[in-house]
């Protein structure tokens, strides 16, 4: 008992009275923590427990492809072996969490007007060739699109019979280029398929240095003006193409 | 019997005073004392035996911006043009290599065909969203624990406990969050996180019409994602940074920052 | 929502290049830029304040309590538009209750409570404990109970307990040069330790602060001072002008050079994002960085300074030299916490476009209640003097 008294009396007196809200302060701060902070914070890591259970239960809007099957089976049908088998009906009609909880009071609504095709098929020189693109402008202006094409199994009225219609780019591309007149399938032969089954039947690339040397060679029957390589020593390791863009040939 | 007294009185003196020091920083350290081994979430979700990731094929984009749309229209963004949970962006190359690059409206009314003076070299779309990182930077510098890394690799924001002082959304190297100007409070893409849980996949997956985001668990045997890491060479946004990002690209140009 | 949209509408406008569109909105204003500049002050004037009881600066013992005081009024108001800044201010308990071990900013809480009350408070407790004994003896009524209440009621005036009154003093200073070194420099750190934003994330970025501070610091306390000295018609200590004069020369070389070290190194290093910073700083940044911050907050009192040293130059004149460069000094590092928040925003972190920054009149963010937060401190340190006059003549023997 000694020794604390010893050491009490060592301890200043103003120390002792600062001891006090020193005390305090941290036992305020105690109180404080062991009140104020969500009893289930930290209980499987650093943040409340039911921020997990807040997150989850928002309400969901788009339902998912497969609930769409369960009344509209034969629209389903009917999409599923189309060009448009991978849209999901949600892409066009919207969300449809609320049709498919009372579908009587919560119709779902059809893009009709022409605004909302163009939104993937208007031509625009940064999507992938290949993928369907038209000009609308030009394209049958007035009409709506849906009364073309059906948007569940989406085939163009007839064939196309350009080539332009799904790969606009290079049609586009190679409208300012030199070989304006140059058809593409002169280039690529192209099964008839293809304008059906575009992924199934693919276009060829020309292999043969030859087809360009039709034109171009020393000796080729055509118009004086056309550029002209000697095909024996001009690059005889590559195809033309592996060097030059016939699209938009690299020459001024 | 003195001597034993005051050997005693010392040992208890110099307990007490180790006790205190010890427990004096667990003022600092959090209370969690009772972490639970596996957590299972209502309807018996359990988020350990998942890992989720999203890949997107960056030639497949047609940049139709269904997928910024549906985003909105899930998680109740803001219909105005400076709030995105997720966006697309359009780089043009020019010969000469100059760029340049847009996301009107966050691509979510598609995109116009700009006309340039100059030749175009090429051009493609690119979809961004979190990236719901493996080494988040947004989770390290939050203050309170208000965004947080769940067990499947997804971060998410606790609305109710974020304090709004936007300093993860300074921390994101992808400026993929924003303060939700209702709330107050920062928002970002959770992987549309209500729907993972219940066996769904994000809006912006499910109304993609390339299949240019492909979704799904790292942990599965076989799963889009899977098949997509398998197929592809693929890169993530920014890796110098050491995020390690759960969003992989395949096709990504060098352009794209 | 609405009033938002339309500030932000307009910002659209003037965007050149591309940023993300989550970038429009400049998330950390005015009241973040006040923020690092009042911390500086309070750490300036701080290590002011303690090179008179460590490295025993003689000169500098009129300006010791003054600094004291100027620290503590600051550091008051320091929280303030931070808190003001918050989405949601009455959340921000949080940062104490359950802060993340990793972040920097929660972590920040902890030094500023540290700094307040274990450094400066009680320095000046003990400073002031036994001249605020013999004060309130002096007084009647409710000054006196102030007086009693804050010294805790203790009346020991004995030698012991006024030698030890100066120890605890001493050993405080000793902790507190580290404290407010530890208090800005995390105030840089938090800045410096976004890896995301290449004009923040820099290792010099704590010391860079640490040192603007202590010049910010010590010429708040010349020119408060000065002004003060003025006020109560007094006559200004000289010696203890030019050794302040003399402190702010020396710590804005180092100042500068850190500054002009963090410049060359990204020059030099000139990383990806060396472009788009070079847009930044020859073209928003122009004025405010080189124009301001620069050559007239760096070089243009830098040389006025030298010159006074250089030359003879008789009191008078060397008065409003150090008035006018302590000046223009504060609008330097003013503009310097300006360039750091708001400059680093200014740009995408796409690299590849600059934004723009509207400031509003009114609101929180707005201008008037960022000068609101500007006199606060003054308003406070006036309260202050009243109550813990820090005149060497009222010191009691």
């Amino acid at each position: 008992m000694n020794r604390i008294k010893g050491i009490r009396e060592k301890i200043p007196d103003q120390v002792k009275r600062l001891l006090i809200p020193v005390v305090l302060v941290i036992a305020a701060f105690v109180v404080m923590r062991h009140f104020l902070v969500p009893s289930d914070f930290g209980k499987y890591g650093h943040y409340r427990a039911s921020a997990i259970d807040d997150v989850i239960s928002l309400e969901i809007k788009y339902s998912g492809h497969m609930v769409c099957d369960d009344c509209h089976d034969d629209i389903v049908e009917v999409k599923k072996m189309s060009y448009h088998r991978d849209v999901a009906c949600e892409a066009c009609h919207g969300p449809a969490a609320a049709h498919t909880e009372d579908p009587d009071g919560n119709k779902l609504q059809a893009p009709r007007e022409r605004g909302y095709c163009p939104l993937c098929h208007e031509y625009l020189p940064s999507r992938p060739t290949g993928f369907p693109q038209i000009v609308s402008e030009s394209h049958n202006p007035r009409k709506a699109c849906i009364s073309c094409h059906d948007a569940h199994d989406p085939k163009t009225p007839e064939a196309p019979k350009e080539c332009k219609a799904c790969h606009a780019e290079i049609a586009r591309t190679k409208a300012l280029s030199h070989h304006i007149y140059v058809s593409c399938i002169r280039c690529h032969e192209t099964p008839e398929e293809h304008k059906v089954r575009p992924r199934d039947y693919r276009p060829e690339k020309p292999i043969r240095r030859e087809l360009c040397g039709e034109c171009h060679a020393k000796n080729a029957p055509a118009a004086k003006a056309i550029p002209r390589v000697d095909m024996a020593t001009h690059g005889e390791r590559y195809v033309c193409w592996q060097c030059h863009y016939p699209h938009l040939p690299e020459v001024d | 019997m003195d001597k034993i007294n005051i050997e005693r009185r010392e040992f208890l003196e110099k307990l007490i005073f180790s006790l205190l020091s010890l427990s004096c920083p667990g003022l600092l350290i959090s209370k969690e004392k009772n972490k639970e081994k596996t957590l299972v979430y209502e309807g018996g979700y359990v988020p350990k035996a998942h890992s989720w990731g999203m890949g997107i094929k960056i030639n497949r984009c047609i940049g139709c911006g269904r997928c910024a749309s549906a985003c909105k229209k899930e998680n109740n963004v803001p219909q105005l043009p400076f709030f995105f949970r997720t966006w697309v962006e359009r780089y043009i190359v020019f010969e000469g290599g100059e760029v340049i690059v847009d996301s009107p409206n966050g691509g979510v009314d598609g995109f116009n065909r700009n006309i340039h003076e100059k030749k175009m070299l090429r051009s493609f779309f690119v979809p961004k969203l979190c990236n719901q990182c493996a080494n988040p930077p947004c989770v390290q510098v939050c203050p309170t624990g208000a965004t947080f890394k769940t067990d499947d690799g997804v971060i998410l924001v606790d609305s109710k406990y974020c304090i709004g002082c936007e300093y993860c959304i300074q921390a994101c190297p992808y400026g993929a969050r924003f303060l939700h100007p209702k709330t107050r409070t920062a928002e970002k893409c959770n992987f549309c996180y209500h729907r993972l849980v219940k066996g769904m996949i994000p809006a912006c997956v499910e109304v993609c019409p390339t299949q240019t985001r492909v979704f799904g668990d790292r942990k599965g045997r076989a799963s889009p994602l899977v098949r997509f890491m398998r197929m592809h060479k693929i890169r993530v946004l920014k890796p110098y940074l050491n995020t390690e990002p759960t969003v992989f690209y395949a096709g990504l140009d060098m352009e794209v920052k | 929502m609405e009033k938002l949209a339309e500030h932000l509408w307009p910002i659209l406008k003037q965007i050149t290049g591309y940023i993300y569109p989550n970038e429009i909105e400049l998330y950390w204003g005015m009241l973040i830029v006040i923020y690092p500049y009042i911390t500086g002050l309070v750490a300036g004037a701080f290590i002011l304040a303690s090179l008179v009881k460590v490295f025993n600066v003689k000169e500098l013992q009129p300006t010791y309590r003054l600094s004291l005081l100027t620290s503590l009024a600051f550091l008051i108001v320091a929280p303030l538009p931070l808190l003001a800044h918050l989405g949601h201010p009455e959340r921000s308990l949080e940062i104490f209750l359950t802060p993340n071990k990793s972040s920097a900013m929660a972590m920040f809480g902890f030094v500023y409570a540290w700094y307040l009350m274990a450094v400066l408070l009680l320095e000046i407790w003990f400073d002031y404990r036994k001249d605020l004994i013999m004060w309130a003896d002096k007084e009647k009524g409710l000054r006196r109970l102030i007086k009693r209440i804050i010294t805790l009621f203790s009346t020991d005036t004995s030698e012991r307990a006024v030698k030890f009154d100066k120890k605890a003093v001493k050993i405080i200073t000793i902790i507190g040069i580290p404290s407010a070194f530890l208090l800005h420099g995390y105030v840089g750190f938090i800045f410096g330790s976004i890896k995301a934003n290449p004009w923040w994330s820099s290792v010099l970025m704590p010391i860079v602060f640490l040192f603007s501070a202590i010049v910010s610091g010590i010429a708040l306390v010349l020119l408060i001072y000065m002004v003060v000295t003025l006020v109560r018609r007094q006559e200004l200590v000289m010696a203890s002008l030019d050794k302040l004069a003399n402190y702010l020369f020396f710590t804005m070389i180092v100042a500068f050079s850190l500054e002009a070290l963090d410049f060359i190194h990204r020059l030099y290093e000139s990383e990806e994002s060396i472009t788009i910073l070079s847009q930044l700083i020859s073209g928003k940044l122009f004025v405010s960085l080189v124009v301001i911050q620069f050559l007239l907050g760096m070089i243009l009192p830098l040389g006025a300074l030298a010159a006074v040293k250089l030359f003879r130059v008789p009191a008078e004149l060397r008065r409003h030299v150090y008035f006018v460069s302590a000046l223009l000094v504060q609008v330097g590092i003013f503009t310097t916490r300006w360039n750091v928040v708001i400059g680093g925003q200014l740009f995408s972190k796409s690299f590849r476009g600059l934004t723009a920054y509207k400031m509003t009149l009114g609101g929180m963010e707005g201008l008037l209640a960022s000068l609101a937060f500007l006199i606060l401190p003054f308003v406070i340190l006036y309260i202050l003097v009243k109550i813990l006059p820090p005149w060497e003549k009222n010191r009691t023997p």
